[in-house]
């Protein structure tokens, strides 16, 4: 059982309840709830930033590529992007597929969960800025070129799914040991873990708040691994993170 | 008309402009532009900013014009508002301003077509969107710690309303640091006019109310220093003061290198 932070569809404000991240179960005083029987939207309201080539896989994966044109050279700072706030949605919502495209990148993430204002914070500091964890589903068209922002292949509506809660940090033990599964139509199509983070949780936090704040409520994603499953029309997508539950969406 | 959101006496007010320069608190106090802090005039959800959108500014920076728009995003810890001081990082070697037009959505909308995207504004500001090209990397370019630093996008003083500026694509930009021009361009030579970014983003994504997008800046670019006053003006829509100090003054340490909070 662990604490998290919820919101309800019908209220203005979130809250907090026991769950049972294993069998994504809300616990009440009266009965349980799975997370299919309550209607929840993305517990967030801040802005949500993303990191790229944050796992060593995917820059294994783009090789020698990185020291060719257009990059030139392997990146150095972390490299950040923005989900806008059209893109936000909750667990169960649907992820609309565009008519331009036959396929989405489905980019199962880590979101960290910002529980306090956090500029120019040392790697030992980064946690106490943290509130909690989250599940995200960085939605893509699928886009093989780095070189300029994917506003156009990112910032979709609804490409943006999170939830089901923000699991309280104290529950996880270690955010860079974290398994991160993937289902399609319940088959299983990518599995990894935040240890292969190039950037550990604190690092990254510490890294990015040096020269831009991350407040409260903000959510920044650890990034994505390797290999993303390619999703269709129809198709049923469960993102399972170690601790903290499962998010599912479908893509219609 | 014209509107700022400030704070004075401890209180955030809205406030318009007075036919002699004053502003007019919501609570109907005149103030004048001194006496206030100003705010960002709107607070804002999605911000766009376009790259590369003049041709003589693509051309100084030994890029081809785009043939779509060049379009990156920005997250609120960058925006201040006028009469603020943006930072210059203590490393930086070439920080240069950017003179914009922004332009402020005022209802939500997908699928605009170009002839109505004008009934999707609210008004025009100014913007300045600095810039620390020691960091620029060739992942998502123009990359986060170039383009979303704390401090380094101004914006202000006023939202004008858009009944009140008669062709947007039709403006004068300005730019002088330390009271002399530095650089000088009309909204004419946008390569993509405001209703072509209008309909090009809502072909993709909803834009919503408060909503901004940063039109980009023409050619006549320089490296500020700390202590420059950098004032970015646009014809009709009004003149942004700022002053670039420098990292360690901003921090208010002696430390040249101290970039963690204790």
């Amino acid at each position: 059982m662990s604490k998290a932070i919820i919101k309800y569809s019908e209220t203005l404000h979130t809250e907090e309840v026991e769950v049972d991240p294993q069998s994504n179960t809300i616990i009440l005083d009266d009965r349980n709830l799975t997370v299919e029987q309550s209607s929840l939207e993305a517990p967030i309201s801040g802005t949500v930033y993303g990191t790229l080539l944050n796992y060593s896989g995917e820059l294994k994966a783009l090789g020698s590529s990185l020291t060719k044109e257009p990059y030139k050279q392997p990146p150095k700072a972390p490299v950040l992007y923005i989900k806008p706030v059209n893109t936000i949605t909750g667990f169960n919502s649907s992820i609309p597929l565009p008519e331009d495209t036959s396929h989405l990148q489905i980019g199962a993430s880590l979101g960290i969960v910002i529980g306090k204002n956090a500029t120019r914070i040392t790697e030992e500091k980064a946690l106490d800025h943290v509130l909690g964890y989250t599940i995200v589903n960085d939605v893509s068209i699928p886009h093989e070129n780095f070189y300029r922002p994917a506003i156009k292949q990112k910032a979709r509506d609804n490409f943006c799914p999170v939830g089901p809660w923000i699991i309280e940090r104290d529950a996880i033990s270690d955010p860079n040991k974290l398994a991160i599964t993937v289902f399609v139509n319940d088959e299983l199509k990518q599995k990894n873990t935040t240890t292969n983070l190039i950037r550990p949780v604190s690092k990254l936090i510490s890294e990015i708040s040096g020269f831009m704040t991350l407040y409260e409520g903000d959510v920044l994603l650890v990034g994505v691994p390797e290999n993303p499953p390619l999703v269709k029309e129809g198709d049923r997508v469960r993102i399972e993170i170690d601790g903290i539950g499962y998010l599912e969406n479908t893509v219609k | 008309m014209k509107h700022a959101r400030v704070v004075f006496q401890d209180v955030i007010h809205h406030a318009i402009e007075t036919n002699d320069g004053h502003l007019k608190l919501d609570n109907g106090q005149i103030v004048s532009e001194e006496e206030v802090v100003w705010l960002p005039p709107v607070q804002p959800r999605t911000v766009f900013a376009l790259g590369l959108n003049y041709a003589n500014h693509a051309k100084e920076l030994a890029f081809e014009a785009p043939t779509e728009p060049l379009v990156f995003l920005k997250g609120p810890n960058t925006f201040i508002g006028h009469r603020g001081l943006t930072y210059r990082p203590a490393e930086a070697t070439n920080m240069h301003y950017e003179c914009e037009l922004a332009v402020v959505i005022g209802r939500s909308g997908t699928n605009i077509k170009r002839e109505d995207a004008y009934d999707y504004v609210a008004g025009y500001t100014v913007a300045n969107d600095y810039a620390i090209r020691d960091y620029l990397e060739n992942y998502y370019r123009p990359n986060l710690k170039v383009k979303n630093r704390d401090t380094c996008t101004p914006i202000g003083p006023w939202l004008v309303d858009a009944k009140d500026i008669e062709d947007p694509m039709n403006l004068t930009l300005r730019t002088y640091v330390n009271g002399k021009v530095t650089q000088e361009g009309t909204t004419k030579d946008m390569i993509f006019s405001i209703p072509h970014l209008i309909e090009y983003l809502s072909s993709f994504m909803t834009l919503n109310k408060n909503d901004i997008i940063l039109t980009g800046t023409p050619e006549g670019l320089v490296d500020t220093k700390e202590g420059d006053e950098v004032i970015t003006e646009i014809e009709g829509v009004g003149r942004l003061v700022n002053t670039v100090i420098s990292e360690k003054h901003f921090l208010r340490i002696e430390s040249d290198n101290a970039i963690f909070s204790q």
